[in-house]
């Protein structure tokens, strides 16, 4: 039956015409965290950007579908695609300071979603982001709903827009290197809070990172991503032990052991990466045939 | 957070001493009738070219000495607040509700409408302010109301392209992002996302424009291009100092002093509030 997200043969291009989506299939189960793992620029926030609808106007969706609990995205119109995601999904961002407005109160901005969007009551918006910012660790909630972002440690804004996101009970988050711009010490707190209320609230979660350390710790399937192409897609436990592509080879070779949480990835083998370019440019012919 | 705090401190002195001087300049111009010492117009050839007080041959109650007429000065300085001021607000507030409207609009919108607004504040730009300035009053007629829409006129462009670009700049955070994730309509992120952000430079751009607007209605005065001569203006006494300047230097430098303390006090003042309204400054 549909998954919470089905993306099938999405490819998008710039205005230049070239793809940055390569026909990418991925799904989503219920409650199922899965990982996007690839370098930067294989177009990991792209995916996650075209799930939300908010991809740059200069990027053109031209084939495939998305559906999100079975409703296909692509067939809504504006209107009710726009609050279809509004209630369905959410971001964890990958800079919580950017995230939020430097302009207004981390209260007013949390309740406001739930207000506007959900049309609860203020008293009732205002209890539940209180118990979230609970379930996220947060001890004083009255000075940090009254804060301005800026008054807010990197680590509490992060935990903020965590329970934000889980707020309005959405069915999918999509957590876009969420850990990036913290500083180690925290990073592991917040890895572990976003793993613990997925699995309090079963929500599903999209992950995009390049870190294959944490891929192992947090989820259960992965895709991994090479230029806006999958090329290879497994249960996380059936990936590292038994990679199929090479390049998933390569990127684990390529990886310190999962102690180091800075693992950044080494450069890849040159010859998987020729292997890569004409994988890449034979899909793109293949794809162009049809597409004039 | 601490750096904030000290420029705060830093900014707090600049923000009294302008506020303090506009504040008792439009307060004159307000109680003018009160507070003015002489009937701005009554001339008294017996009066005429009376020194300031601490020099000799003063009377008392011209503090600041009269004109070739026989006017007293700082009666005419205070009168011609009003003027000043009438036209530093209504020109400069109009300005700004036109200007960063359409910034607010190209900013956010991009495309076509921004496309558009930016081409015609360019040719707008093209134009010299004060000739444009002087032009539009020829065309418009002189009077306070076609100076103030002359004032506008022109400078609406000043506030449309800094707003644009700080809108377009706040447009691309992720704020803006995450709001429309939420499913918030456009029209409600410019204004309730992008707005508050940008509101620290309106205010520091209003004040700035205000004092704009005193020194372009002066120098509408000082060709005989504003409203009626009869009514003291800071332009005209200037205008009128510059002829006298060698028998009574002190009616063209105590209206110039006023001129520019009045315009750097708006411009100071607006940088001022700005850091006060910014919460990432404050
Ligand atoms: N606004 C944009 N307009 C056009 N192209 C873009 C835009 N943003 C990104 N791209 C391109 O799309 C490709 C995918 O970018 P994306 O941001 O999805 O990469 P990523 O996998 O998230 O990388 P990172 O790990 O650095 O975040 C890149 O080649 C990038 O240059
Ligand atoms: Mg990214």
């Amino acid at each position: 039956m549909s998954g919470c997200l089905d993306i099938r043969d999405l490819s998008a291009v710039l205005p230049n015409g070239q793809r940055v989506l390569r026909s990418v299939s991925l799904a989503v189960q219920p409650g199922e965290v899965c990982a996007l793992v690839g370098e930067s620029g294989a177009g990991k926030t792209m995916i996650g950007k075209a799930v939300l609808g908010v991809l740059p106007s200069s990027v053109r969706i031209v084939e495939g579908d998305m559906r999100l609990e079975g409703e296909d995205l692509g067939k809504l119109p504006p209107k009710a695609r726009r609050t279809l995601i509004g209630a369905r999904t959410a971001l964890i961002p990958q800079d919580p300071l950017t995230a939020l407005n430097p302009s207004r109160r981390v209260g007013s901005q949390m309740t406001d979603r739930l207000v506007r969007i959900l049309g609860w009551s203020g008293e009732r918006a205002d209890t539940r982001i209180r118990q979230l910012l609970d379930e996220v660790q947060i001890r004083d909630p009255d000075r940090v709903l009254k804060s301005y972002p800026h008054e807010l440690s990197g680590g509490m804004r992060q935990r903020v827009l965590i329970a934000a996101a889980f707020a309005a009970e959405p069915r999918l988050i999509v957590a876009d290197e969420p850990t990036t711009a913290l500083d180690v010490t925290v990073q592991k707190q917040i890895l572990r809070l976003i793993v613990q209320l997925q699995r309090e609230h079963g929500t599903a979660i999209l992950f995009v990172t390049h870190d294959l350390g944490v891929v192992a710790k947090i989820s259960q399937k992965v895709s991994v991503l090479y230029a806006g192409k999958v090329v290879e897609e497994a249960e996380t436990a059936a990936l590292f032990a038994a990679p199929q592509h090479p390049y998933t080879r390569a990127l684990m070779a390529a990886t310190p052991r999962y102690t180091d949480p800075f693992a950044s990835l080494k450069p890849v083998d040159e010859a998987v990466l020729a292997g890569l370019a004409s994988e890449i440019a034979a899909a793109d012919q293949a794809w162009r045939r049809p597409h004039g | 957070m601490d750096e904030g705090r000290a420029q705060r401190r830093g900014v707090s002195p600049r923000l009294w001493l302008a506020g303090g001087w506009l504040l008792l300049a439009l307060l004159a111009a307000i109680f003018a009738p009160l507070v003015g010492p002489q009937d701005p117009l009554a001339q008294d050839l017996m009066l005429e070219r009376l020194p300031p007080f601490w020099m000799n041959g003063a009377e008392p109650g011209y503090w600041l000495g009269t004109d070739s007429l026989g006017r007293d000065l700082l009666s005419r300085l205070i009168f011609g607040g009003r003027i000043a001021f009438i036209v530093a607000f209504s020109a400069a507030i109009a300005a700004c509700l036109v200007g960063s409207t359409l910034g607010l609009i190209a900013g956010y919108f991009g495309g076509w409408a921004d496309r558009i607004i930016s081409r015609v504040v360019d040719v707008w730009m093209a134009f010299p302010p004060v000739l444009f300035a002087i032009l539009l009053v020829a065309v418009l007629g002189t009077g306070l109301s076609s100076v103030i829409l002359a004032i506008a006129i022109i400078d609406w462009t000043r506030f449309c392209r800094v707003i644009r670009a700080e809108t377009m700049g706040q447009s691309h955070m992720d704020y803006v992002e995450n709001a429309r994730i939420a499913g918030y309509g456009r029209i409600g992120i410019m204004l309730r996302e992008v707005l508050p952000n940008v509101v620290p430079s309106i205010v520091a751009l209003l004040s700035l424009e205000m004092g704009i607007a005193v020194i372009v209605e002066a120098i509408l005065s000082f060709v005989n291009l504003s409203i009626s001569t009869d009514d003291p203006t800071w332009g005209g006494i200037i205008a009128e100092g510059r002829l006298s300047i060698h028998q009574a230097w002190w009616v063209l430098v105590f209206p110039l002093i006023t001129l520019i303390l009045t315009v750097l006090s708006f411009s100071q003042f607006g940088e001022a509030l700005k850091t006060r309204f910014d919460p990432v400054l404050r």
